[in-house]
């Protein structure tokens, strides 16, 4: 499909990340020994039971013990292993920071440190199963890679980029089921931020689960406004793609970001800072989760209270194009 | 080397430490006195390590939980040939990748540690890794008894035990004493063989200052077939030198020039008796 002709009925649903992320890693491990599963009694939740049944040895258990978790996959990639420690995201990002911080990134061993159910996949279990905390505490720890792929294939790209990565990742997965945001055949490339689709009138940066609401947003504009709206697939979001970011900026119009995260600390402050130390003036917001107690509910409910939706989205835009 | 030679050098880098901590004017002094006898012990009688083919893939690995206690490691490391010893006139200065901890821009350091209660879980993931890879390399750590509070060292010997890692050998720096005191003030954590026999580790008391009981401890492992091998071994802080023997204000002081030179003769004194 052409980028800029895109519509909703064109785009096929697949399947939640993270199972992607099970399958893809299943994959690569019936041909590559050093491949290792970590995880923390989560191999339920990262959906890696028929993984451990085909690879019983290349699969390790450290119990509800997330600091041990990193630690030891720390030491298993420093012994040559392709070591993944999967963990919610919540608690792989928090519990078992300074681990990541000391003994990945610090000690440069390339480990991938796999974030399920991220952002508020567990929307009504509460801030304790939240992590809208990660890009933040990430972002200021040198040596790690940041990843939020918005669908099925960034999701897998992502997996086989890791896999053979001399540097750490951290790549953060719903367990929603997602829609792939246009056809496959286009090159996927860490670092680089993937337009899913053309537009000139306003920008939309979104990462993660949130591409495919401001998408939507997108298609609206187009329909009912006459509005094209490019947007951005921003799914690495550290090493932050400038290069693309310059070239949206050059043409003044306002640019959106949205996140599945707070809005300290992620990926809109990251464009916004780029952007304004090179005086852009764009007219900007950024969309997030506000510094307050966050509202429970389910995923979908959650983005609807914070505007992190279609509509919110599209009311966004008109705000800022004065429609 | 014979157990006089061994024991001759112990002096000899007791002498080196001091003798660079003195110049950095910094250095955790008390501790890595104590932990000395053993980092001498290692490196020149248990490890199978090549400062010239340091990348082997089978060689023996240590990682250094206590990473304050640096200059114990860098003097011994020094002396085995992984760098030239005039390395550490820049000890903690400027740029230098002599650092107040063990960093891998040291060559020969394994991993970068400092931060309390990291070292044991990532020797648990690399002796995980020789099992897997049937390799027959052995995986050891330094832990000292202050840091044995952290939460992620029992999360380790929880796991240690539960992939039978005998090929592990967790060694305790057990002087007793930390910053602001005596272990059972701050946060009692004795009797600690009980509690690593509970966590399924075999285990062994040893004389952290006797070479012959180290070197005898960690090549005789292991101690139990499948089970992970802990090593107790008792010492005493700031170790040789009577002023600053079980006196905490040596954790991380700095000798004055007077202090210095006391060190010293008290050292050449012991180094007669041998």
């Amino acid at each position: 499909m052409e980028l800029d002709k895109i519509e909703e009925k064109d785009l096929k649903m697949g399947a939640a990340n993270q199972v992607v992320f099970s399958e893809t890693l299943q994959e690569l491990a019936a041909n590559d020994r050093q491949i290792i599963a970590v995880t923390s009694d989560s191999r339920g939740s990262g959906k890696l039971v028929p993984f451990g049944e085909q690879f019983p040895k290349q699969i390790v258990e450290v119990g509800i013990a997330e600091q041990n978790l990193v630690g030891v996959a720390a030491g298993l990639a420093s012994a040559g292993k392709k070591a993944f420690a999967v963990s919610p995201a919540c608690f792989l990002s928090a519990r078992a920071l300074e681990q990541i911080k000391n003994d990945v990134c610090y000690s440069d061993n390339p480990v991938t440190l796999v974030g399920i159910s991220a952002g508020v996949s567990y929307g009504a279990l509460g801030t304790t199963h939240h992590s809208l905390h990660d890009f933040g505490v990430l972002r200021a720890i040198n040596n790690v890679i940041i990843l939020a792929p918005a669908d099925n294939f960034e999701t897998e790209q992502a997996v086989r980029f890791a896999a053979e990565s001399k540097v750490p990742v951290y790549m953060r997965i719903g367990k929603k089921a997602m829609p792939f945001l246009s056809d496959t055949t286009q090159d996927f490339e860490v670092g680089k931020g993937r337009i899913v689709k053309e537009g000139s009138d306003i920008t939309l940066i979104a990462t993660g689960e949130t591409v495919y609401p401001a998408l939507k947003a997108a298609l609206v504009l187009k329909e009912k406004h006459q509005v094209n709206a490019a947007v951005v697939s921003m799914h690495t979001i550290k090493p932050l793609d400038t290069a693309l970011l310059d070239e949206l900026a050059t043409n003044g119009k306002p640019i959106i970001t949205v996140e599945e995260h707070m809005v300290n600390g992620g990926l809109g402050e990251s464009c916004a800072s780029y952007l304004f130390q090179k005086a852009a003036r764009n007219p900007f917001k950024i969309m997030g989760i506000p510094d307050e107690y966050t509202v429970t509910g389910s995923q979908i409910e959650i983005f609807n209270h914070y505007g992190i939706s279609q509509d919110g989205i599209l009311n966004e835009a008109k705000t800022l194009l004065e429609l | 080397m014979e157990n006089k030679d061994i024991q001759l050098k112990s002096i000899f880098l007791r002498k080196q430490l001091l003798k660079y901590i003195y110049k950095a004017k910094a250095g955790h002094t008390g501790g890595s006195l104590s932990c000395v006898d053993i980092l001498n012990v290692l490196y020149n009688r248990v490890l199978n390590v090549d400062p010239l083919h340091f990348n082997n893939p089978d060689r023996d690995r240590y990682i250094q939980s206590k990473g304050h206690c640096v200059e114990a490691l860098f003097v011994t490391m020094a002396d085995r040939g992984f760098f030239p010893e005039s390395d550490l006139e820049t000890l903690c200065a400027y740029q230098s990748h002599y650092i107040g901890h063990p960093t891998k821009k040291v060559h020969g350091v394994e991993q970068n540690t400092g931060a309390l209660g990291h070292g044991l879980p990532i020797c648990v993931g690399e002796a995980i890794a020789a099992k897997l890879d049937e390799k027959p390399y052995r995986v050891f750590t330094l832990l000292g008894d202050g840091e044995l509070p952290e939460g992620s060292n029992w999360e380790a010997f929880l796991a240690a035990s539960q992939y039978g890692l005998d090929n592990l050998y967790a060694i305790l720096d057990y002087n007793k004493q930390q910053i602001t005191g005596d272990n059972s003030q701050v946060l009692n954590t004795a009797p600690v063989k009980d509690k690593l026999e509970a966590f399924g580790w075999a285990v062994k008391e040893i004389d952290g200052h006797n070479t012959a009981e180290i070197e005898q401890a960690l090549n005789s492992g292991p101690f139990e077939k499948g089970k992970p091998n802990f090593i107790i071994a008792h010492t005493i802080k700031g170790k040789g030198i009577s002023y600053m023997e079980r006196n905490i204000k040596w954790h991380h002081g700095v000798p004055n020039p007077e202090q210095y030179q006391q060190a010293l003769n008290e050292l050449e004194e012991a180094e007669a008796l041998i």
